[in-house]
C-alpha cells in the first residue's frame, strides 16, 4: 500500500510539464508588462501635463534611427519564430543559425542604441549635463523618461540575447531537443515582449505625435 | 500534453506576419506627419496593438494555446487598461 503510494508520486514528479513551464513564462511577462506598465502610466500624465514640451523632445530625436530599430527588432522577433517552428519541425541545424542571425540582430540593435545615445550626450543632453539643464522642465521630463524606459528595454534586451545564448549552449548540450523544447519557446516568449514593448515605445517617443 | 501545440507555425505564415508588422510601422510612420490631433496618438496606439496582437497570437502562439492562458493574458491586460482609464478619466474632469 505504502509503496504502491510512494511509486505514484515519484511518476508524477518524473513527468516533465510542459505547460507549467510555459504558464511560469507568462506570469513572469505579466510583471514585466505591469513594470512598463506603470513607467506609461507615468509617460501618459507628464505628456498629459506638458504636451507642448513633449512635442519638442520629441522633435529632437532622430525617427530614423528609432524606425531602423524597429525593423530590427521585428525582424529578430520572426527569426526566433522561425527558429522555435525549426525546433519543433526537428531541424536543429536551421534553429541554431536562426538562433545566432538573431543575437546579431540584438547585437545591431544595442550598436544603434549606443550610436543614438552617444550623439545626444555628447551634445550635453543627459541628466546632469548642461544641455540638459538648459532644457525645459517638461522637455527635461521628456528626456529622463526617454533615457529610462529605452535603458530598462535595452537592458531587457541583453537579458533576452543571455537568455537566447543559453539556448544555443543546451542545443549543444541535447538539452533542448525536438522532444523537450520549452525552455526555446520561453526564451522566444521574453523575446517577443521585448519587441512588443518596442512597438509602443516607438511611436510614444521618436514620432512626434 | 497537449497535441495542438506540438504543430509548428509554418514558415510561410511566420513570414506573412512579419510583413504585415512591416506594412503597419510604415502605416505608424506615414500617419504621424500629418496633425489629427489628439486622434494622432490614438491611431498610433491602437496601430501598435493590432501589432501586438499579430505578434501575441501567432508568434507567441497563444492561439495554440488552450483557453486559460488566453484568459490569463486578457485579465493581465484588462487590468492595464482598466489603470489606463481611470488616470484619463481622473485627468480629464479636473
Amino acid at each position: 500500500m505504502d509503496t504502491s503510494l510512494h511509486i505514484t508520486s515519484q511518476a508524477v514528479h518524473t513527468r516533465r510539464d510542459d505547460e507549467g513551464k510555459r504558464m511560469g513564462m507568462w506570469l513572469f511577462l505579466f510583471t514585466e508588462v505591469l513594470l512598463f506598465g506603470g513607467l506609461f502610466i507615468v509617460y501618459a500624465t507628464y505628456r498629459y501635463l506638458n504636451s507642448e514640451e513633449f512635442h519638442n523632445g520629441s522633435a529632437r530625436l532622430d525617427w530614423v534611427i528609432g524606425a531602423i530599430n524597429t525593423l530590427i527588432l521585428l525582424t529578430s522577433s520572426l527569426t526566433v519564430a522561425l527558429s522555435v517552428s525549426a525546433v519543433q519541425a526537428g531541424k536543429m541545424k536551421k534553429a541554431k543559425i536562426l538562433l545566432w542571425v538573431t543575437i546579431l540582430f540584438a547585437i545591431a540593435f544595442l550598436i544603434n542604441k549606443y550610436f543614438e545615445w552617444g550623439h545626444k550626450i555628447h551634445l550635453g543632453i543627459f541628466p546632469g549635463m548642461d544641455g540638459f539643464k538648459a532644457l525645459s522642465g517638461g522637455e527635461s521630463l521628456f528626456f529622463l523618461l526617454y533615457y529610462f524606459m529605452t535603458g530598462l528595454h535595452a537592458l531587457h534586451i541583453i537579458v533576452g540575447v543571455t537568455f537566447i545564448g543559453f539556448i544555443l549552449y543546451y542545443m549543444k548540450k541535447g538539452e533542448v531537443s525536438p522532444d523537450n523544447y520549452v525552455l526555446h519557446e520561453n526564451a522566444g516568449l521574453y523575446w517577443h515582449l521585448v519587441d512588443v514593448i518596442w512597438i509602443y515605445l516607438f511611436p510614444l517617443f521618436y514620432l512626434i505625435i | 500534453m497537449e497535441n495542438n501545440h506540438d504543430h509548428p507555425v509554418s514558415d510561410k505564415k511566420n513570414i506573412l506576419i512579419w510583413v504585415d508588422l512591416l506594412i503597419l510601422t510604415f502605416v505608424t510612420i506615414e500617419i504621424a506627419q500629418f496633425d489629427f490631433k489628439a486622434l494622432t496618438v490614438i491611431i498610433a496606439l491602437l496601430v501598435a496593438t493590432i501589432k501586438t496582437i499579430l505578434v501575441g497570437y501567432y508568434f507567441m502562439h497563444l492561439k495554440f494555446e488552450n483557453r486559460f492562458f488566453r484568459t490569463m493574458v486578457f485579465i493581465c491586460l484588462f487590468v492595464l487598461i482598466a489603470v489606463l482609464a481611470f488616470l484619463f478619466i481622473d485627468y480629464s474632469y479636473r
